[in-house]
């Protein structure tokens, strides 16, 4: 499921997608301590994805007016059109 | 009034000092009047002062006044100290009053030139040095006072320095004399290590108590000093630069490459002369430089165009005569000379320098002619000077000056008949090409027309000096039995065989027989002249003399030319080489990292994810 949203976030060039990949990928993060808390018996894989919830929450408010943001500046959401800060 | 010796060094100073801060803001004759007035200040209390050493003598007929102490560094202590004694003052008197009437001179000559005020500062800045120079007490300030004098030497050469040829030979001049400089200085140090003092009168007494005869540090450090004043009185080897140092306004040569600076090399050695008594290889090496400086330079002014380089080369020859009676233990004869060439080498240089204003800077003495009438003051005094300088007898000084030498290498302890007939053949010369120089520039048709004639602050200065020129050589019982306080007698060692009348009598006769032959060279029959340069051999020895015997055709190819070789080859620094290719390294590596930046953020992400893959890759497997 990791490599899946990495994938995504490599091959789409759309930032709504990018930023979908991103929460995929969270999500498979989470998946992993939530599973590794319930292999071992202890609580904490279950504490550390509920902070991920609320980080990936917030990211995506940020992300979302970012993209916004972007949009109404450059009429698109082609990540590879926004190549200014090119060396 | 001894006490007020200070004075004598300080005010030229001071004027310098007054006319380089403010010199642009004062008018001509204001600069002038400080310029002038300042030597002539000095002069008088040089003479105020000579009137209270000769009436009431000091103990030890010497007086020294220690103004401060320079520097005070584990035992090492020079201060700054005048030192009068016979010789000294002798010196310093010649210096500040010749110095006094060439700067009245050139208060009229350098009139029109920019620079006026610069001129003087520089002037009095050379007769401040001379004089510390002279005074000093120690071998420290002598070094300074040598150094400030060959500072000066070196601006004023370059004075008219819009003219890169001048700033040419300003630059030969310091360079040159800067090699005998730095022998000079090892002199120094080698006395300092091995004597413990640079106070002269301690150190001459330490010399001859600690040193016996003939003992290697006296040979080396009178071999060093003797470089020193080969290097400033422009001797053999190092003449080369003071035939260019012409280059300077004229005033600038009758004084200082002429009559005072290039003469502190035979101040230096009858200063130390103890260290010369020890090492009678030294001393015999002064005679022979010396010697063949004279016969040189008299052959190279035979063959000189330009009016001042004659004279240059005729200062050359008259103080290797100086340097030959240093050698053979003559000291007084040395200093009389020095005082007599002062006066007559001055005036020609003025009257030069008056010719050459009339006609409007023309320097070739084959395009003068006929002045007599035109410019008669000039005329006679020229011919004064000119006859002093050739030896007329019996009432010129330059004749008793230089025959007292001549006689004197043949009867003096060092002396040998080989130096007497060269100050025989120099005295020969010196006849002809003062005569050849009188006959071309005042006999014969008019060359070219005369334009400017000199005022009164030129010519009043001439006639005084014309006068000393003749009447100086009555100096000499005086001035001898004066100097012998200061300088060891000279020992008579050769009886027989000749007599100072004899030697008198021939020099007398080679004046004559170089005056006859001027004579028919130069005004009877010119054309002789050319067919004696017409053939091969003639024309060979001409070019060969012209160009000072190719002195400066070696010293091109032995040090400049490789110098310049190394300087070019080594134009690109090879040690900056390195470090240019650091910087050339590190240039690449920014760009090749920069183009990596394509501000595409997948390729960023993606290089992310490579690495993390990467890193955990060798966590696992490593």
């Amino acid at each position: 499921m990791f490599s899946l949203g990495l994938t995504g976030l490599l091959v789409r060039r759309n930032l709504i997608f990018v930023l979908m990949s991103l929460e995929v990928m969270l999500n498979a993060a989470g998946l992993a301590f939530v599973v590794a808390g319930s292999r071992w018996h202890q609580a904490d894989g279950q504490v550390v994805f509920l902070f991920i919830l609320a980080m990936a929450a917030s990211e995506v408010a940020v992300g979302l007016a970012l993209v916004l943001q972007i949009y109404r500046r450059f009429k698109t959401l082609d990540v590879d059109a926004l190549s200014a800060m090119r060396g | 009034m001894i006490s007020w010796m200070w004075l004598i060094p300080a005010l030229p100073f001071a004027s310098a000092l007054l006319l380089v801060l403010f010199g642009t803001r004062f008018s001509r004759r204001a600069a002038a009047a400080v310029g002038v007035g300042s030597i002539g200040l000095s002069a008088l209390v040089t003479i105020l002062v000579a009137a209270s050493f000769l009436s009431a003598p000091p103990a030890g007929n010497s007086y020294t006044q220690v103004l401060w102490t320079w520097i005070n560094v584990a035992g090492f202590e020079p201060q700054i100290g005048l030192y009068l004694d016979a010789l000294s003052l002798v010196m310093v008197l010649v210096v500040t009053f010749v110095g006094f009437l060439i700067h009245i001179y050139s208060a009229e000559f350098m009139i029109e030139d920019e620079g006026y005020s610069r001129f003087f500062a520089y002037m009095n800045l050379f007769v401040a040095s001379m004089i510390t120079l002279l005074l000093a007490n120690n071998l420290l300030l002598l070094l300074l006072g040598w150094e400030g004098v060959g500072l000066c030497s070196y601006l004023l050469i370059g004075f008219w320095y819009r003219d890169p040829a001048n700033g040419r030979a300003a630059r030969k001049a310091f360079i040159v004399t800067r090699v005998g400089d730095s022998a000079m200085m090892l002199a120094l140090f080698l006395l300092f290590t091995s004597l413990g003092t640079l106070q002269i009168q301690d150190l001459m007494q330490r010399a001859s108590e600690q040193w016996h005869l003939g003992s290697t540090y006296a040979l080396a450090a009178a071999l060093l000093l003797l470089g020193g004043a080969v290097g400033k009185s422009a001797q053999l080897p190092l003449q080369v630069w003071l035939p260019d140092a012409m280059a300077g306004p004229t005033p600038t040569s009758a004084l200082i490459h002429a009559a005072t600076m290039v003469t502190a090399g035979v101040y230096l050695i009858a200063r130390t002369h103890v260290l010369f008594s020890l090492a009678p290889a030294a001393q015999l090496a002064v005679a022979v430089v010396g010697a063949a400086t004279l016969l040189l330079a008299g052959f190279s002014a035979l063959t000189q165009h330009d009016i001042k380089r004659v004279l240059a080369y005729s200062t050359v020859s008259q103080i290797g005569y100086m340097f030959l009676a240093l050698g053979v233990g003559a000291w007084q004869a040395a200093l009389f000379h020095f005082v007599t060439h002062a006066f007559f080498k001055a005036l020609l240089f003025l009257g030069a320098g008056v010719i050459i204003e009339a006609l409007h800077d023309e320097h070739s003495i084959f395009k003068m002619g006929g002045l007599r009438k035109e410019m008669p003051v000039a005329f006679w005094t020229f011919v004064m000077a000119g006859c002093s300088l050739a030896g007329l007898p019996f009432i010129t000084a330059g004749f008793f000056s230089k025959d007292l030498i001549i006689w004197e290498t043949w009867s003096a302890q060092g002396g040998h008949p080989a130096f007497w007939v060269a100050g025989m053949v120099g005295a020969l010369l010196t006849s002809l090409y003062t005569f050849r120089l009188i006959f071309r520039v005042f006999f014969g048709p008019l060359g070219t027309p005369v334009t400017k004639r000199p005022g009164y602050a030129m010519t009043i200065p001439l006639g005084i000096l014309a006068f000393l020129a003749i009447v100086g050589g009555y100096l000499k019982e005086p001035l001898l039995g004066f100097l012998h306080s200061a300088l060891p007698e000279t020992i008579e060692a050769r009886v027989g065989g000749l007599t100072e009348t004899g030697s008198e009598a021939i020099a007398g006769l080679l004046f004559l027989v170089g005056l006859y032959f001027a004579y028919l060279f130069h005004l009877q029959k010119r054309n002789l002249a050319d067919s004696l340069v017409a053939n091969p051999v003639g024309r060979a020895l001409h070019q060969w003399w012209f160009a000072d015997w190719g002195f400066d055709w070696i010293y091109d190819k032995a040090f400049v030319q490789p110098f310049t070789w190394v300087a070019n080859v080594n134009k690109s620094d090879f040690v900056d080489g390195f470090y240019t290719g650091v910087a050339r390294l590190t240039e690449l590596f920014y760009r090749g990292l920069s183009s990596t930046q394509t501000g595409r953020v997948r390729w960023y992400a993606a290089g992310m994810a490579a690495g993390s893959v990467l890193f955990v890759a060798m966590v696992l497997f490593l």
